[in-house]
């Protein structure tokens, strides 16, 4: 259950990276320099690290690292 | 005093660095030599590994792209690899370091060996592996060759130029090995984030800020497509998320996951990954995009002007002036051009300095040929055995000689624009053998033949594309339907390449390459039950 939650949210989060409703939009400027093409993505990007924290959270191989501990 | 100094001082320091600094006074063998004995630090794991990621391609090319096609550049590259990049690397690294450790891999392939219970098909996929790694290393020497000529105003020519880079990545590979040069990327890394920022902010100062700039673009009807992601389709940009599975394919990455002292240095690496990617693109793309603002760079406005005229006249020219239009187009050196223009000459230099940092990055695929040619080949055909580990590294030492002599011989040879096309052939085809790790790691049911007929769809698929983009030309403006069934655009060729259903060819060759390991290997004999349990539990 738990990995297939998990699963479920990177697809979503890979959904999310398809960001057709800014596809032509040069509005509005983040800073009054960076369209959504750009802040977008780079609050993605961004993201993407809460998102590997998630996954560390909940899908670590921890037997795996107790055994090349113990070795 | 020429920009190109700061270049050759910091060659010097990579050198002492890569040689010298991180040097220990009794390696021990072959693990050692290949792996920095599987014992490098959590900061330098992180930066070098993504130090290894990032590629000529990576810097010059995204600042290229960015100039012509707008900030789709970003999203297309960088937010793509920032999410499978670490996703991968988290799924796949831990368990491929476990692995290494506990039964001694060194290379992906002596993994696929034991996990699948073969041997010469494990060959097959080294052959295919290195083959598609080889133009990369070239591209890179290419790379060097271009960068130290542009920075130098022409000062060096590009024969010095690549020799001097060759040399150097050469020499600490030869000597420093893993070590050496882990350290070197490390370095690099650091370099290029410091003053990749430095250079933002120069050259936003010396556009009269951001704003204006942008306001700028915005008010040419030309150019204001550039801010947004009109000049590429949706299709082809989700397609384009299946490029970075290449990364945990490509045998350098992973060899580099063997590397780490402790298993848990992977969780702060897939953390930080994306957010060095937003450091570096970020830049790099808008300064692109920003480029097409700049009003008194030759350069830069005979690009511009080359491509309006394609953009205008291209289908009434002869293929060869549409060709040179192309090459006049190329862009490559745009974020030369802006510190050419707007950096003071010292700083230049350093930015130089860090630029060739990002082309030098050939040196990890250098050593993975060389960790591979000695592992999968040399050891496994009873060399290690009859002549001892001594001998071994010495072969690995004597192999990075050759590949680099070969790839600044083949540099000097041929054009860039052909290794430019055959390293995307490799990505899709890296992307397209990612399912062999995860099989190997997931899926008990997997076996040798269908990781066989995933190598071999592989080359088949990359030669049909190759064959088929040198057949059929490109069209100018929108993509020639070859192949139609029904209502359905079955493949077509593109301005800049190859769809089919209007995605790129990595994504059906990479799901085809998950039906064919998946179809084969429920009609073959798996291996035995004891072989299965030490990889998936």
């Amino acid at each position: 259950m738990k990995t297939a939650a998990l699963f479920v949210l990177v697809f979503v989060y890979w959904l999310l990276h398809q960001d057709f409703w800014f596809w032509a939009a040069a509005d509005p400027l983040l800073f009054g320099f960076l369209p959504p093409g750009l802040w977008y993505h780079g609050l993605y990007t961004i993201g993407i690290a809460g998102l590997m924290a998630i996954l560390i959270r909940y899908a670590w191989p921890h037997r795996l690292e107790r055994e090349s501990d113990s070795e | 005093m020429n920009p190109a100094f700061f270049v050759f001082a910091y060659l010097a320091v990579v050198l002492y660095i890569g040689i010298f600094a991180f040097r220990r006074p009794h390696p021990s063998g072959a693990e050692d030599y290949f792996l920095a004995s599987r014992q490098l630090g959590p900061a330098v794991f992180l930066l070098s590994l993504f130090g290894t990621n990032m590629s000529a391609f990576t810097i010059l090319g995204s600042s290229g792209h960015a100039f012509h096609n707008g900030v789709v550049t970003f999203g297309l590259m960088a937010s793509s690899s920032a999410l499978v990049i670490p996703v991968s690397l988290f799924l796949v690294g831990p368990r491929l370091w476990a692995l290494g450790k506990k039964y001694g891999f060194m290379t992906p392939v002596q993994m696929f060996r034991d996990r699948w219970e073969c041997g010469h098909i494990g060959t097959v996929i080294f052959t295919v592996q290195a083959a598609l790694l080889v133009p990369y290393i070239i591209i890179g020497v290419m790379g060097g060759g271009t960068a130290l000529q542009a920075i130098s105003g022409g000062l060096v020519p590009y024969w010095l130029g690549g020799a001097i880079v060759a040399i150097t990545v050469m020499s600490y590979v030869f000597f420093g090995g893993m070590r050496g040069t882990a350290w070197v990327n490390t370095f690099q890394t650091v370099l290029f984030l410091c003053f990749g920022a430095a250079a933002l902010l120069l050259i936003g100062a010396g556009l009269g800020g951001f704003e204006r700039a942008v306001e700028q673009l915005r008010n040419s009807p030309a150019l204001a497509g550039l801010l947004t992601r009109e000049r590429v389709p949706p299709l082809f940009f989700l397609s384009y998320t299946f490029i970075p599975l290449s990364s945990i394919a490509f045998p350098h990455i992973a060899i580099f996951c063997l590397t780490a002292r402790h298993m848990s240095q992977f969780k702060r690496t897939v953390i930080f990954y994306p957010l060095c990617i937003l450091a570096i693109w970020l830049p790099c793309v808008f300064l692109g995009v920003m480029a097409n603002s700049v009003p008194d760079v030759p350069q830069i406005q005979d690009k511009i002007e080359a491509r309006q005229t394609l953009a205008a006249e291209g289908p009434r020219l002869a293929p060869e002036e549409r060709g040179a239009l192309r090459a006049r187009m190329a862009a490559d050196d745009i974020t030369l051009l802006l510190l050419g223009r707007y950096a003071p000459l010292w700083l230049a230099g350093l930015l130089g300095a860090g630029i060739m940092a990002a082309v030098m990055a050939s040196d990890s695929q250098i050593l993975a040929l060389s960790t591979m040619f000695t592992e999968d080949v040399f050891a496994f055909y009873g060399g290690k055995l009859r002549f001892g580990e001594t001998v071994q590294v010495n072969t690995g030492r004597l192999f990075v000689v050759l590949v680099t002599v070969f790839a600044y011989v083949v540099a000097l040879q041929y054009p860039a624009s052909i290794f430019d096309l055959a390293v995307q052939y490799a990505f899709s085809g890296y992307a397209a053998m990612s399912p062999l790790l995860f099989a190997a790691l997931f899926w008990k049911r997997s076996t040798k033949w269908g990781a066989l007929a995933v190598t071999v769809w592989v080359v088949v698929a990359v030669a049909g594309v190759a064959v088929f983009q040198s057949v059929v030309p490109p069209p100018i403006g929108p993509p020639a339907v070859i192949w139609q069934v029904g209502s359905w655009d079955l493949v077509s060729r593109t301005a800049n390449g190859t769809a089919v259903l209007g995605l790129m060819p990595v994504a059906p060759m990479t799901l085809i390459s998950v039906l064919l390991m998946g179809m084969i290997s429920l009609v073959t004999r798996p291996p035995a039950m004891e072989t299965v349990e030490r990889y998936v539990r």
